[in-house]
């Protein structure tokens, strides 16, 4: 289906049948429940999800596929945001034309970087590409004020053009991103017994512009080009002494994961529309090479759970305080409550990066392919525990 | 007239003079082999057959046209195909991937992007690609993680992947360094046997005299850097200037 192949199609499908039905799977828990902290079903964070999954899947073109580690890859998300923005600005409140100008001018970046950037491969590539986002966080945040607005950050107001829209709504506020107006902040609620849904425009359209993205990558993973940037990867001699240029193939990849980049930017400030320096900066960078890296990079999956579960992290492990753990560990004697309190409590809340550090060394060292991985020597350990069972019954059949 | 024209090639390494005056006549569908002593100059002259190094002065012909200040990938697809000394070929993906890659930079030229279409769809390339793997006799490992070959196939499998472009001219260095007896009679058979089927002219630098001897039309004998001797593999034996440079004994 889709000319894809049965393992591809299948991929594809659990993928979608995830996100769509992702308000419900993130929120297991009933909404009163001590555990409700831990569902993830609400709007702004499951938008998070599948926007960060459309970069790490883009990241993982350039990185997984060529092996060329770009540190500068949030640069094209902020541009992204800013082209966004602008467009919210000065045209419409309409997402179409907010998005696409921000995948055009982030190509259009990713073109002029790359080809600078790939010019030198390994350590010396990914240190242009830092001094690259590095240049660009620092005119964002200062030189470029006029149009990125500096420190305070790009934001809508009441005084914008917006040439085919309305500078202000009728009862006198900044009207709303919207996508022929649907509403992306507009959202229903479904209440089952004690369990609440919330089904938001925006994630929807972000989740399908994420399959969209993710069907994208599944083809050029599987085409003669993504052939090819698999071969740089693992030859780049071999490749050129066979008559293939590789630098036109790696600055089109480049530009590819570029506009990926540009794309989930775009979306952002569909969501939420503002832009802010800061989202270019390095440790921005830095986030999505760890997502590819703890999904699994060159895998077509990875990058995606990658990305949910660093957001997960992100939003769910730091809101857990030290009240909360008092509460789960109450059934404790009070002394060991307390020493059991203190010595999670660096784990927690504002102390997530360190989980989350502990929980990336271990991928890194007992899973190099990251969750994937995992997911498949977890797989492999129960068809082989199948295939000696059939063995042993086969076994005694002839003896009987 | 020869397919490969080399004249006056001269390459300086600071005080070194890697080549001097190197000239050197390839004729089409010949085996001629390039032998001399470490040292003797014979891998700069090749690298600079294939692009990676410029000589200094001279000019290197092929088929009518300079290949001077062109790129390797250029000169690939002027029909000059290489294998390394030890097999160079992408150990990530798969054998039959390995020859399909060849095939597609034949037929696209060094850059095209098509990047939707599946490589499922290639039908044609994935024929050529196998009938090459069935020729080497390498058709049942095409699904095989080309990095897990034994050396001996991943030489066939280098070898696969510079014939299916059909090359005018196959450059092979030092192609059984480092083997084995046995694997080096492999090679050598292999070779032969390629050398029987294909109009192929193929340019051999080799330590190893009994290679040289088994499959040369025409040897070239290099010692510092300048041709000593060029003649048939017979007369080349007993000359008194090869026994010298090779073996030191004054004349």
């Amino acid at each position: 289906m889709f000319g894809l192949d049965k393992k591809d199609t299948t991929l594809l499908l659990v993928v979608a049948l995830l996100t769509l039905l992702a308000p419900f799977i993130l929120n297991p828990f009933p909404t009163d429940s001590g555990l409700a902290q831990f569902n993830a079903g609400y709007p702004d964070l499951m938008q998070r999800f599948v926007i960060f999954g459309i970069f790490a899947i883009g990241f993982n073109i350039l990185f997984g596929l060529t092996g060329y580690l770009s540190f500068g890859h949030a640069a094209f998300l902020g541009v992204g945001s800013y082209s966004a923005v602008w467009m919210f600005k000065l045209l419409s409140m309409n997402i179409i034309p907010a998005i696409v100008l921000s995948v055009v001018i982030a190509g259009l970046f990713a073109l002029v970087i790359g080809y600078v950037s790939l010019r030198r491969s390994g350590i010396y590539f990914s240190i242009l590409t830092l001094a690259f986002a590095q240049m660009s966080f620092a005119l964002a945040y200062s030189v470029l004020t006029p149009i990125t607005n500096g420190e305070t950050g790009l934001q809508l107001t009441l005084e914008d053009p917006r040439i085919l829209g309305t500078s202000a709504t009728a009862d006198g506020s900044i009207p709303v991103t919207n996508l022929f107006g649907l509403e992306m902040r507009s959202a229903t609620d479904l209440v089952i017994g004690p369990w609440s849904f919330t089904f938001s425009a925006g994630y929807y359209v972000c989740a399908i512009v994420m399959l969209v993205a993710f069907y994208l990558a599944i083809r050029i993973f599987r085409s003669p080009f993504g052939m090819m940037l698999r071969a740089i990867k693992s030859n780049q001699n071999r490749l050129n002494y066979t008559g293939l240029n590789s630098r036109p193939y790696t600055l089109a990849a480049f530009v590819i994961s570029g506009m990926y980049a540009g794309l989930a930017g775009g979306l952002m400030a569909s969501m939420d529309p503002l832009a802010g320096a800061e989202r270019m900066q390095w440790t921005a960078s830095g986030e999505v090479v760890l997502m590819t890296i703890l999904g699994g990079a060159g895998t077509l999956i990875g990058p995606v759970l990658g990305a949910g579960m660093i957001k997960y992290f992100e939003n769910i492990f730091s809101k857990i305080n030290d009240n909360v753990l008092h509460g789960w560990f109450a059934w404790m004697p009070d002394g060991i409550e307390d020493l059991t309190v203190a010595i999670i409590h660096p784990f927690i809340g504002k102390g997530w990066h360190l989980t989350l550090g502990i929980l990336f060394m271990l991928v890194v060292i007992f899973l190099p392919g990251g969750l994937v991985e995992g997911g498949q020597r977890i797989m492999r350990l129960f068809s082989r525990k199948k295939a000696t069972k059939d063995d042993k019954s086969k076994a005694k059949q002839p003896a009987e | 007239m020869g397919i490969l024209e080399v004249k006056g090639v001269n390459k300086r390494f600071g005080g070194l003079q890697a080549l001097g005056d190197v000239n050197l006549s390839v004729a089409e569908n010949t085996v001629h082999a390039i032998i001399g002593p470490n040292g003797a100059g014979k891998s700069t002259l090749l690298n600079c057959l294939v692009g990676k190094l410029i000589p200094d002065t001279g000019s290197v012909m092929f088929n009518g046209q300079s290949v001077l200040g062109r790129k390797p990938f250029e000169i690939n697809q002027m029909g000059i195909s290489r294998v390394f000394q030890t097999p160079e070929i992408f150990g990530d993906l798969s054998v039959l991937e390995n020859v399909m890659i060849p095939c597609f930079a034949k037929r696209d030229g060094a850059f095209r992007m098509h990047a939707i279409e599946g490589v499922q769809n290639e039908k044609q390339i994935m024929e050529k690609a196998l009938l090459m793997l069935e020729d080497l006799n390498m058709a049942d490992k095409r699904n095989m993680h080309s990095a897990s070959l034994s050396r001996g196939d991943k030489r066939r499998l280098e070898m696969a992947m510079c014939l299916v472009q059909e090359p005018k001219l196959l450059l092979l260095d030092e192609p059984t360094a480092g083997m084995a007896r046995a694997d080096t009679n492999n090679t050598i058979d292999l070779l032969k046997e390629i050398k029987e089927k294909r109009d192929i002219t193929m340019c051999i630098i080799e330590h190893d005299m009994h290679v040289v001897f088994s499959l040369a039309d025409r040897i070239t004998v290099l010692a510092q850097g300048t041709p000593l001797v060029e003649d048939a593999p017979e007369n080349i034996k007993g000359n008194p200037k090869v026994r010298e440079a090779y073996l030191g004994e004054t004349a």
